[in-house]
């Protein structure tokens, strides 16, 4: 389920061309309250067209860093410029951006069509351009049908997509959606997640989403802004995030991944040899590692690369090997989670595709299995 | 095993009406009991007799035949009288009208008050509505009493106002209007206060924003989010001091001038000077029917309020 192909295959990258200018430039922002401190200097470069997501657990700073942008929060420190504007004291009303609220913060009492054309409204835009912009829009989230509805009057799904027709009405260049999904169940929110790429992509319009699920982080964005403690720990393509974690914490954080803690025994420009007692064999990795000989350091495999099977693999030698046995077995119905007990006491999570239908699995509990992986599986990380 | 658990829901049903019919049972003696009385008395006749007023039914003894019937006498003089006489028309007229200013002035003066305390730090909060709540700690009587001796000429008013050379001579607020305005005002405050907090505060802060982020400025968006959503407590903290204000005795005796004319007062007048309790019941039955009205505004409100929760 996770890496649906939301995006069309022709990516936008314009933080790869350097003449592109930021549209959102955040320079060294921090934020206290108190003795808290909520962002720590927090820098980042936001392109036009972007689905950017920031990703973090609750305290992580995400929703604060989301409030300074809309002007609800002022920095304590640093700069925030949205189109090149200075947003220093300019108030939220007088922002050229636009927020779809976490609880939606629907207009109780208003209808549907009276929350939606708030915004037109405050700048006077002329009756009929307003009625026209307002149908318009409850079209595109296809609740053309509900105008005259009240908040209360309509399910969570409709709701979220009220506060969405209403955040974009005044098409912003700019939209930022606190946890749009959050309160949606399963079914829904995968529906909504393409929803929302769609329309981002048919209005060109910037999106900053802040997520707690990883998942819809993946599936949406075009860059991932991993956050922990006020502090951004790393930026890149869902791919980048999830294959090259930068530290350990992006590499927990983001779906599930095995750490073998071992020391450096050769390091190459073209490879690594790690020694883990902990994996019980030499790992062999096929990239470079800024870490010297003899520094501890942690290799980080996902399940999903490692192999599983019954018999020793003839290459093995050692290396990129190990004997254990099956403890535990998920079966999901796509993919099969094996936990596997290393003689070293480690348990090491493998995941399986289940590519025949079968009643009877061939590999069970208590079997003695081999695990294997390739050079390039392997992800050395400082301790 | 079954006769058991009927036995038990039973007792629970029976236990629930009970529960159920406290209330009723209490509003049934001391309301509606006092209330026929009153009614009955209003269509009888003044009379000099311990109680003061001639009984409705009384048996009649035909002397002929000797047969005795059943008499009901419903008299609609003191109807009749309320209507027919300038002094109770021009008394209800004033009441509503001081009940009237009354209200409007705890509603200019509350809803800063109820406003700040719900936007104050939440720590804050219970502190200040105590305040708001601290006078109902002391006698009415004997805050009545210290309005007299602030706002009597010589007195605290008065004499600030010489000192500061506003005025060259003493200044008699007392026995007038506006000491009744004040002196309710400051009496009803409370109540406006209460209800009026309960809804700012209960109030999603997350709206503003949003009111905010979509280009309102905070003057409109207090106009068009904050004060429509704080209606329901607009209207209960209004009915809360205009129905009371209306039938108001104290404050107006004590405060109000010879010529503040209120219904509270003639009915007092009514039934201890005159002595008149059919025409005292008379003016009490439609000063209630006066005030039924925005109390079924309330429990609409209320009810509807209900409603949407």
């Amino acid at each position: 389920m996770a890496g649906q192909p939301l995006r069309k295959p022709t990516r936008l990258e314009p933080w790869q061309d350097a003449g592109q200018a930021p549209y959102v430039r955040i320079e060294k922002v921090t934020k206290t309250f108190g003795d808290f401190v909520a962002v720590d200097e927090v820098s980042l470069s936001i392109y036009r067209n972007e689905f950017f997501a920031l990703l973090g657990g609750s305290g992580s700073g995400k929703t604060t860093l989301l409030r300074m942008l809309a002007g609800f929060e002022q920095p304590t420190e640093g700069k925030i410029f949205i189109d090149g504007v200075d947003m220093s004291g300019i108030p939220p009303y007088e922002r050229p951006v636009n927020m779809m609220f976490q609880s939606y913060a629907l207009f109780p009492h208003m209808t549907v069509e009276q929350n939606v054309a708030f915004g037109l409204k405050q700048d006077n835009v002329p009756r009929a351009e307003i009625r026209d912009r307002v149908a318009e829009m409850l079209e595109m989230v296809q609740l053309g049908a509900f105008g005259k509805r009240q908040p209360h009057q309509l399910s969570g799904g409709q709701r979220q997509r009220v506060a969405l027709a209403r955040s974009l009405v005044k098409r912003p260049k700019l939209l930022l959606l606190d946890e749009p999904l959050g309160a949606l169940d399963k079914k829904l929110r995968e529906k909504t997640q393409f929803e929302l790429v769609n329309i981002q992509e048919k209005l060109g319009v910037t999106f900053i989403v802040v997520t707690h699920d990883q998942e819809e982080a993946m599936t949406m964005s075009s860059r991932i802004a991993v956050m922990n403690h006020g502090v951004i720990a790393q930026v890149g393509t869902p791919t980048e995030i999830y294959e090259y974690p930068h530290s350990r914490f992006v590499a927990e954080f983001i779906g599930s991944i095995n750490m073998f803690e071992g020391r450096v025994v050769e390091s190459a420009a073209d490879h690594a040899l790690i020694a883990s007692e902990e994996a019980g064999c030499e790992l062999y990795i096929s990239h470079a590692t800024p870490a010297p000989t003899g520094t501890p350091v942690v290799v980080a495999i996902r399940p999903e690369k490692i192999a599983l099977s019954k018999e020793e693999s003839p290459d093995a030698a050692g290396r990129n090997s190990a004997k254990g046995v099956v403890r535990e077995i998920a079966y999901l119905g796509d993919v099969s989670i094996y936990l596997v007990e290393l003689p070293t006491g480690k348990t090491v999570r493998v995941t399986a595709p289940n590519v025949t239908r079968r009643t009877e699995m061939p590999i069970t509990w208590g079997d003695e299995v081999y695990l294997s992986w390739r050079p390039f599986a392997g992800v050395v990380l400082a301790q | 095993m079954s006769g058991v658990v009927s036995a038990l829901s039973r007792l629970g049903l029976w236990g629930r009406g009970a529960v159920i019919a406290m209330p009723f049972l209490w509003l049934l003696l001391f309301f509606l009991v006092p209330f026929l009385i009153v009614f009955g008395i209003s269509f009888s006749e003044s009379i000099v007799a311990q109680p003061p007023y001639a009984p409705l039914v009384g048996w009649l003894t035909d002397e002929e035949s000797g047969t005795t019937k059943l008499q009901i006498l419903l008299n609609l003089t003191n109807y009749l009288r309320l209507t027919g006489d300038d002094l109770y028309i021009l008394a209800y007229l004033n009441s509503v009208k001081i009940a009237l200013v009354t209200t409007l002035l705890c509603l200019a003066i509350g809803y800063p008050m109820a406003y700040a305390i719900a936007k104050a730090d939440p720590a804050r909060r219970g502190p200040l509505m105590m305040l708001v709540i601290l006078p109902f700690w002391t006698s009415f009587l004997i805050r009545i009493y210290a309005w007299i001796g602030i706002l009597k000429s010589n007195g605290v008013i008065s004499n600030l106002l010489e000192w500061t050379g506003i005025t060259s001579g003493p200044v008699e607020i007392l026995y007038s209007d506006w000491a009744v305005y004040i002196g309710m005002t400051y009496c009803y405050l409370p109540f406006m206060v209460l209800p009026l907090y309960s809804t700012l505060e209960k109030m999603d802060p997350t709206l503003l924003e949003a009111a905010a982020d979509l280009g309102c400025r905070p003057l409109k968006a207090f106009l068009t989010v904050t004060l429509p959503l704080s209606l329901p407590g607009i209207i209960a903290g209004s009915l809360l001091v205009f129905i009371p204000a209306v039938g108001e005795f104290v404050t107006p005796e004590l405060l109000g001038g010879p010529d503040t004319l209120m219904i509270g007062r003639v009915l007092w007048n009514e039934f201890f000077a005159n002595r008149d309790w059919p025409v005292a019941s008379g003016v009490a039955i439609a000063l209630l029917l006066v005030l039924v009205v925005p109390i079924m505004i309330f429990q609409y409100v209320q009810g509807r309020e209900a409603e949407e929760r």
